[in-house]
C-alpha cells in the first residue's frame, strides 16, 4: 500500500450496531494493522531484524553490567515525592484541608495520583505560585491562599506542606502562617501546621513522616497532662489499604484497648455512596489527636516511614514506643503478645482462632509456593512484610529492590533474610529502580513478581507473573478495600500469591493437544 | 427553561461565598451566552485563584504530558527532582506502536532523580552524565529532551549549553524545554514553550534530521494530523479517515509520533490541527516560515466528522472532493443505526463539561448529534481565541466557567441537576458521590477512541452506560424515608 489514491478503505457498516469495538479490539483489526504498517515508512523506524537484535540484547549480562554502572540517570523509580506523603497522612485527620504551598501543577498531580488508585475524590489546595512569587516570594499568595481556602472551605485545620519551588526560593512557613494570622486572614487558633516537603529530599514516606510530625507537635502544643489518659496510639505509616486501617481497629475493638489512630484515613479514602458528596472524612478527631500526647504508649507499624514522629513521642513526649509489623503469623504474634503484655488484657480467643485458620490456609496452599523464586519492590517497611511473609511460606526472596532505601534498612532486612533457609539466595538493592530489576529478571529469572502496578510493564517483558500488592496499583480494582494486616491479611496475601501461582499453570497448559496435558480441574 | 437571567443569579449566589478580592477576581471569569454574541464573555489565561481547588496543572504537564511526551521513540528526561515525573509516568494514554525500552519509551519514566546536592552544585554535570548513559543504554533512541522541572530554573541551570554540547557529540537531537512549573498560569504555556522548542531546536535542522521514505516525492496530497495525542488511539480512526479520502499523512505529531514524523512535517501541504490549543503556535509558524497552510478539524460525531471532511476536501481537487463524500456516505449510513440505537436512551439528557485543550466545545455537536444537550461548559487552560471559537457551539443561556473552582462547579451542578457530568479524574468520584453520573473527558474514562466514525461508537456507547448506569437506582436506601 504506497500508493494512497488506490486506498479507498472505509469502515465497514457493522451487521449489528449494538458490537460496539473500543480500543481493546479495534486496532487489532485489519485496516489498522494496515495503517499501522503504511504509516511505518514515514517513522524513521529501525528495520524490525534490528528492534529484535536490541531487545535480546537487553536481556543479556552484558547489559545488565552497563544498567548497573548507571551513576546519573533513574529509569522508573519505585518512589514518589514528599508532599504525596504529606496529603496523605493530613487526609486522615478530621475536617482537615490538606494544603500545598508552591506552583498548582504540583497539587493537580498529587489528587490524580491518590484519586487514581482509590477511586475517591482527594480534595487538595495550593498557593498557585507562578513567576512573580518565583522573584516576591510565595508570602502574598500564602495570605491569600489561606484566606480563600478557609472561608470556602470551612476546615477546622489546614495541614501546610511545601513543593520544590518554595523550597528553593527559601519560603519560611512559620512566619507566613504567623504573619497570616496577625492579618487576620486566617484566625489565630486556627490549627495550620506545616512541613517542609521538597522533592529534592527522601521520598513519599518522609513526607509523611514531616507532616504527620507537624501536625502531632502543633495539636499538642500545651497539652501535656499530669496523668496519662489510659489510651494506646497507632500509626500505620504509608500503609495504602484502607482494609489495614479498619481491621486494626476490629482488633483493638475485640481487647477492649482505648486507642487512638494518629491519621485514620480509611473513610477519607473509602466513603459511602450516599447521593451526598461529603468534602472531609478524616476519622481521627483533632481533640484525639492533641491528646495523644498524654497516652500510655504509640505504636508504629512502619520504621522507616516515622523515624521523625517516633522520636517525638519517645523522646519528647516521654512515651514508650512500640515498633511491630504485624503482618503474616509471626508478625501479628509478636504484635499481639506485646500488647497482650502491655495492656495487661489477654488475646481474644477470636483472634486465635483466625490465627489457626490462616495457619490452616498456609498449609493448605504452601506445596504450589515452596521454593518459588521472588523478585519484589517497594517501600522499605513494606518490602520487609512482604518478605517475612515470603519466607514463612518458604518461598524465596530473590532480587529485593528499594529506590527510596536506607543503610539502616538494608541492615535489617538482610538480618532478616540471613536468619531463614529461604532467604539465603536473596540479594537486596537499595537505591535502585525498575529499569534494574528488569536486568535481574532477564539475566536470573524468577518465577514471580510482587509490587505495585509498575511491574506490569516488567510482567509484559519478563513474562514473570504478577501479584499487586503496593501502591499505587491503577489498573486493578478494589484492592485497598482488603487488609494485609493481622491473620485475615495474611489469608488475603496469599490468596493474591497462590491464585496468580495457579493462574499461571492453567495459562501455561493450555493449548489443546499440545501442554493441556495437566490443564487439571483440581488443585 | 431557565433563561440567562435565571444563570446570571445562579452565578452571583455561588460568588457569595468568596472573600471579596477572590470574589471579584472569579466574577470575571463566569458568564452566560447570549443571543448573537460573539465571545463567551468571561476572562480567561489569568492566575488561578490561590487556595481555590483549580484542576489546572503546569506548564511541565503542558509540555511533558501533552506535546512531547507522544513522541515516542524519544528519551524525555524529567530533569529536577523525582515527583513530577512519577506522577505523569503512563498518566495519559497516548497510545503507540513500538517495543517499549527498546525504540519507543512512551510509557517509561526517566528522571534526573534531584537530590540537595544537585539543589546546591547545580544539575549541568548530572544532565550531561546522563545523557551520556541514555546513549549507552537505549542506542535506539532517536534524541532527547528535556523537561526542566521547578527547580531547574530556580538554581540558574544552563541546560541550553548542555544540549548544544551533547546534540553534537552524539549527532542526535537534544532539546531543551524550559517548562518549569512555575513559568505561566497553566499547562497552556507548556504547549507554548514546547511548540518553541521545535521552532527553535528542531526545524531548523529538519533536512539533516530527516530520514525520507524509499522513492518518497512530496506530494499534491501530503497532510500532517497536528495535534491528536492519540489517547485510547484517537488519531488512528482520523487518520484512517484521511487516508480513505486519499491525503497521504505523513506526519502525526505528537500522538503515535516519531521524531522523523516531526521532521516530515514541512514537507507537508496542508497542516490539519485538531487540538487547536497545544499546537496552533507550530502551525502558524510553519504558515510563516513554509508557507503551509492550516485548518482545524473536528472528528467527535458524525456532523461534525462530515463537515471537517469535506472543509478539508475543499482544500484539494475534485477526486478527493467526491471521495470524501463516498466516505461520509458509508460513514454516516453507520452512524444512522448507531444513533437510531442510542439516541432514545439519551435524548433530552442534559450535560455539563469542563475539559481541556479543544474538547469543551469540540464535544458539543457530538453530544446533540445523540440528542443530548449541553447546559454549561468550560475550560481548564483555555484563552480567548478558545472562548471565542465556542460561541459557534454553544446557544443562549450555556453557563460558561473559565478554570472553574471545585467549589463552582459543585454549587453549579447541585442547582442545574445535569444528567451527565463530563470532566477530568480529579472531578470524577466528587460528582458520582453526589449520584450524577459521570464521564472522563480526558482520558474517555480508560475507554475510547472517541474521534472518526469509529470513535463515535464508542463514544455512543459511553455516554449510554454512564447515564443508563442501574447503580444510580441502588444509592437510596430503601429503610430511609
Amino acid at each position: 500500500m504506497t500508493d494512497n489514491l488506490d486506498n479507498t478503505q472505509t469502515p465497514n457498516v457493522p451487521a449489528d450496531p449494538g458490537k460496539i469495538q473500543d480500543h481493546f479490539e479495534l486496532f487489532h483489526n485489519d485496516e489498522y494493522q494496515e495503517l499501522f504498517d503504511y504509516k511505518r515508512q514515514f517513522e524513521g523506524a529501525y528495520s524490525k531484524e534490528k528492534i529484535e537484535e536490541v531487545a535480546e540484547w537487553t536481556k543479556t549480562w552484558e547489559y545488565r553490567e552497563k544498567n548497573f554502572a548507571r551513576e546519573a540517570l533513574t529509569i522508573n523509580p519505585a518512589k514518589a515525592c514528599q508532599p504525596l506523603g504529606a496529603l496523605f497522612v493530613a487526609a486522615g485527620f478530621e475536617d482537615t484541608l490538606p494544603y500545598s504551598h508552591g506552583s498548582q501543577g504540583c497539587v493537580a498531580y498529587f489528587r490524580t495520583h491518590l484519586t487514581r488508585n482509590y477511586k475517591e475524590p482527594f480534595q487538595a489546595v495550593s498557593s498557585s505560585m507562578t513567576e512573580d512569587a518565583a522573584v516576591f516570594g510565595g508570602l502574598s499568595n500564602l495570605k491569600q491562599g489561606l484566606e480563600n481556602s478557609f472561608t470556602l472551605y470551612k476546615p477546622k485545620m489546614i495541614a501546610l506542606c511545601t513543593t520544590c519551588m518554595a523550597e528553593v526560593i527559601g519560603d519560611d512557613l512559620g512566619a507566613f502562617i504567623t504573619t497570616s494570622k496577625q492579618e487576620g486572614h486566617i484566625p489565630e487558633d486556627l490549627p495550620v501546621p506545616y512541613a517542609h516537603t521538597p522533592s529534592f529530599v527522601g521520598s513519599h514516606i518522609t513526607g509523611y513522616d514531616n507532616m504527620l510530625k507537624g501536625i502531632l507537635t502543633t495539636l499538642t502544643k500545651g497539652k501535656k497532662a499530669e496523668t496519662t489518659n489510659g489510651k494506646f496510639n497507632f500509626n500505620l505509616g504509608f500503609d495504602p489499604y484502607i482494609g489495614n486501617t479498619r481491621e486494626l481497629k476490629r482488633i483493638l475493638d475485640l481487647f477492649g484497648v482505648d486507642y487512638t489512630i494518629l491519621s485514620d484515613n480509611s473513610d477519607a479514602f473509602d466513603s459511602p455512596n450516599t447521593g451526598d458528596f461529603k468534602m472531609y472524612n478524616g476519622l481521627t478527631k483533632l481533640e484525639d489527636a492533641a491528646d495523644s500526647i498524654n497516652a500510655e504508649g504509640s505504636y508504629f507499624f512502619q520504621k522507616y516511614t516515622t523515624p521523625k514522629c517516633q522520636e517525638l513521642t519517645a523522646k519528647e513526649w516521654g512515651q514508650q514506643t512500640y515498633t511491630f509489623r504485624p503482618f503474616g503469623i509471626r508478625g501479628t504474634d509478636e504484635f499481639l503478645m506485646n500488647l497482650s503484655a502491655v495492656t495487661g488484657k489477654p488475646i481474644p480467643k477470636e483472634l486465635q482462632e483466625e490465627r489457626g485458620r490462616a495457619v490452616d490456609a498456609m498449609t493448605d496452599s504452601q506445596a504450589w509456593i515452596h521454593g518459588k523464586k521472588v523478585a519484589l519492590y517497594g517501600d522499605p517497611d513494606h518490602v520487609i512484610t512482604v518478605v517475612n511473609f515470603l519466607l514463612e511460606l518458604g518461598a524465596e526472596p530473590t532480587h529485593i529492590v528499594v529506590t527510596n532505601s536506607n543503610d539502616k534498612f538494608e541492615a535489617e532486612l538482610r538480618e532478616i533474610l540471613t536468619a531463614s533457609p529461604y532467604g539465603q539466595g536473596a540479594t537486596v538493592w537499595g537505591g535502585k529502580d525498575l529499569w534494574h530489576l528488569r536486568s535481574l529478571m532477564f539475566t536470573e529469572p524468577v518465577d514471580l513478581l510482587i509490587g505495585n502496578s509498575y511491574g506490569k510493564y516488567l510482567w509484559r517483558d519478563t513474562g514473570t507473573p504478577l501479584v499487586r500488592i503496593g501502591y499505587p496499583i491503577f489498573d486493578r480494582h478494589h484492592m485497598h478495600r482488603y487488609a494485609t494486616l493481622g491473620y485475615n491479611g495474611a489469608i488475603n496475601q496469599l490468596n493474591w500469591i497462590v491464585n496468580t501461582i495457579l493462574e499461571q499453570l492453567d495459562l501455561n497448559t493450555i493449548v489443546p493437544s499440545k501442554t493441556d496435558i495437566s490443564f487439571d480441574l483440581i488443585r | 427553561m431557565a433563561t440567562v437571567e435565571d444563570r446570571k443569579e445562579l452565578i452571583q449566589e455561588v460568588l457569595e461565598a468568596y472573600p471579596a478580592k477572590a470574589k471579584k477576581m472569579r466574577a470575571k471569569h463566569l458568564d452566560v451566552t447570549e443571543a448573537e454574541a460573539t465571545d463567551c464573555g468571561v476572562k480567561s489565561n489569568k492566575k488561578s485563584v490561590p487556595g481555590v481547588m483549580t484542576t489546572r496543572g503546569c506548564s511541565y504537564a503542558g509540555a511533558k504530558g501533552v506535546v512531547w511526551g507522544p513522541v515516542k521513540d524519544m528519551i524525555h528526561l524529567s530533569h529536577g527532582p523525582v515527583g513530577c515525573g512519577y506522577y505523569s509516568w503512563s498518566g495519559r494514554r497516548n497510545y503507540y506502536v513500538g517495543t517499549t525500552g527498546v525504540d519507543s519509551f512512551g510509557t517509561m519514566q526517566f528522571t534526573s532523580d534531584f537530590q540537595e546536592r544537585d539543589i546546591v552544585f547545580g544539575g549541568d554535570k548530572k544532565l550531561a552524565k546522563i545523557i551520556d548513559e541514555l546513549g549507552e543504554l537505549f542506542p535506539l533512541s532517536q534524541g532527547t529532551t528535556i523537561e526542566s522541572e521547578c527547580p531547574v530554573g530556580l538554581i540558574g541551570d544552563d541546560i541550553e549549553a548542555v544540549a548544544r554540547q551533547k546534540a553534537k557529540e552524539t549527532g542526535l537531537p537534544v532539546i531543551p524545554v524550559r517548562c518549569e512549573g512555575f513559568r505561566g498560569v497553566s499547562q497552556s504555556l507548556g504547549h507554548h514553550i514546547a511548540n518553541d522548542t521545535v521552532r527553535d531546536w528542531v526545524l531548523p535542522k529538519a533536512d539533516e534530521y530527516r530520514k525520507l521514505p524509499e522513492g518518497f516525492e512530496p506530494g499534491p496530497y501530503d497532510v500532517n494530523i497536528i495535534g491528536d495525542y492519540n489517547i485510547g488511539g484517537d488519531a488512528w480512526p482520523s487518520r484512517l479517515l484521511l487516508e480513505a479520502i486519499g491525503l497521504r499523512v505523513i506526519s502525526q505529531f505528537s500522538g503515535d509520533g516519531t521524531f522523523n514524523e516531526v521532521v516530515m512535517a514541512p514537507l507537508a501541504k496542508v497542516n490539519l490541527i485538531h487540538c487547536y490549543r497545544s499546537m496552533n503556535y507550530i502551525c502558524r509558524f510553519m504558515e510563516e516560515k513554509y508557507g503551509i497552510g492550516w485548518l482545524e478539524y473536528n472528528f467527535f460525531g458524525p456532523t461534525q466528522i462530515a463537515k471537517s471532511l469535506r472543509k478539508i476536501a475543499a482544500q484539494f481537487d475534485e477526486t478527493i472532493q467526491a471521495k470524501a463524500e463516498e466516505v461520509i456516505a458509508k460513514g454516516q449510513a453507520r452512524m444512522d443505526q448507531i444513533v437510531a440505537k442510542y439516541r432514545p436512551r439519551l435524548e433530552g439528557k442534559q450535560v455539563m463539561m469542563m475539559v481541556g485543550g479543544l474538547r469543551p466545545r469540540h464535544v458539543v455537536p457530538a453530544f446533540h448529534d445523540l440528542g443530548m444537550e449541553v447546559i454549561a461548559t468550560g475550560y481548564e487552560f483555555g484563552h480567548g481565541d478558545d472562548y471565542k471559537r465556542t460561541t459557534d457551539y454553544v446557544k443562549e443561556g450555556t453557563l460558561i466557567y473559565d478554570d472553574v473552582s471545585g467549589y463552582e462547579f459543585e454549587e453549579f451542578a447541585k442547582q442545574l441537576k445535569p444528567d451527565l457530568i463530563a470532566a477530568g479524574i480529579k472531578e470524577k468520584y466528587v460528582f458520582q458521590k453526589m449520584a450524577l453520573p459521570f464521564r472522563q473527558m480526558h482520558s474517555w474514562d480508560y475507554s475510547g477512541p472517541y474521534h472518526g466514525y469509529d470513535g463515535f461508537e464508542v463514544f455512543a456507547r459511553d455516554m449510554d452506560l454512564a447515564i443508563n448506569n442501574p447503580t444510580w437506582g441502588l444509592i437510596n436506601t430503601p429503610w430511609e424515608e
